[in-house]
């Protein structure tokens, strides 16, 4: 009898980009993971301003520093545009799991749906913001 | 687990260029993945020239071309040439399709041809499809009864036997579940679209009597809820199916019975 040899086989390439073609509707679940994630770091940015606040001046004049500077403007402005995404994809998720919205054309209008739409409460979020 | 790069001996290395050939005027690139698991060496994408003048419209008349009368060890499954028999399912330009019913046409430029992504490759343009398999196996893909069997046939209403379109059509190509991020990433756990298909198949036919012993074993947050609606397997199904609908009506049954 033959004897057999034990190959180790390779695994076929799957990355997103180079070998599997980037998609509307897996580009917009993943920016709802990633603004997930997002509004988790920069709430903890925000929970440091407020124990700073409470822990010394030198401490709070330093992250207060951080979190006026442009940095940490542009930093809430990406929250906002989070926050308002991962809301707008959480309600599409709503009404996918209704059992509605499922064939590809629809979700991919509601995708981009969420992301002009997102862009859009951003910028009025940021001018109420401004004249308040 | 999640992961964004390939293991050290699945590394793609760059393969042979075979000759163009001569006097063509009309002639298109191929990359196509090799992997040979007699010499044990990494993977390589090998380059081939076709005279697309004598060349059929399909991508699979473009492999069996090469097969014929390039290089005869390029190796692929393939069989019905219809799309009915799903053995030559690939990943060809960047999406997963059957070979024989996706025109050469449709591809955008030079033609790169892989095996379904994130898959164990038996060799060149053949995968692993053992736990695939399997997976389809475990949701018990066939009429479960208890009560006692009829004279002739199970009947069903023409009502009934509708709900069964756009299910029962699946050639399990495995295009969809090796399309899914989630698949890739947790496939030891997670079912995958075509047997959530397959799941719900059996789940809504009125002939069926097990349909409370189905939905127990789907009951789990890995088989059945490593969904997240990515919906790849719709967009990718060669066959124009939808399974990430027919996955979030199995979600709505699991929500309608605890209600």
């Amino acid at each position: 009898m033959a004897e057999t040899k034990r190959v180790e086989r390779p695994l076929s390439p799957f990355m997103i980009g180079p070998y599997y073609r980037v998609q509307m509707t897996s580009m917009s679940s993943i920016m709802t993971r990633a603004t997930g994630n997002a509004l988790i770091a920069g709430f903890l940015l925000g929970a440091w301003w407020l124990i700073a606040a409470v822990s010394s001046p030198g401490h709070f004049a330093f992250v207060n520093w951080i979190v006026t500077s442009w940095i940490g403007w542009l930093i809430f402005a990406g929250m906002a545009w989070s926050m308002w995404y991962h809301y707008l994809t959480g309600l599409r998720h709503l009404w996918w799991d209704s059992g509605r919205g499922l064939d590809i054309e629809t979700a991919e209008k509601l995708g981009w749906g969420a992301f002009y739409g997102a862009t859009g409460l951003t910028l009025f979020t940021l001018i109420v913001l401004w004249i308040v | 687990m999640v992961q964004f790069t390939l293991p050290k001996n699945s590394k793609i290395r760059v393969g042979k260029t075979w000759p163009r050939p001569e006097g063509a005027k009309n002639v298109r690139k191929f990359m196509i993945y090799r992997w040979d698991p007699d010499t044990g060496e990494n993977p390589r994408v090998d380059t081939y020239f076709l005279d697309m003048d004598r060349c059929g419209p399909m991508v699979l008349d473009a492999l069996l071309k090469i097969k014929n009368e390039i290089d005869p060890t390029l190796t692929f499954r393939r069989s019905c040439r219809e799309g009915i028999c799903g053995s030559c399912a690939m990943n060809i330009d960047g999406i997963n399709t059957l070979a024989c019913i996706y025109g050469l046409d449709e591809v955008r430029g030079d033609v790169r041809i892989y095996p379904l992504p994130h898959m164990p490759v038996v060799k060149d343009l053949v995968p692993d499809l053992t736990h695939f398999y399997a997976q389809h196996a475990s949701i018990m893909p066939f009429l479960q009864t208890k009560t006692n069997r009829p004279e002739k046939e199970w009947r069903q209403s023409i009502e009934d036997r509708k709900k069964l379109d756009g299910l029962y059509e699946c050639v399990m190509c495995a295009s969809c579940s090796t399309s899914c991020p989630s698949y890739w990433w947790n496939s030891d756990r997670y079912l995958g679209p075509a047997a959530l298909l397959h799941a719900y198949r059996w789940i809504i036919d009125s002939r069926d009597e097990a349909t409370g012993e189905r939905l127990d074993a789907l009951e789990d947050p890995f088989k059945l809820y490593r969904c997240h609606t990515i919906m790849n397997c719709t967009k990718t199904c060669p066959k124009g199916l939808n399974p990430a609908k027919a996955i979030a009506e199995i979600k709505k049954l699991m929500v309608s019975r605890h209600v």
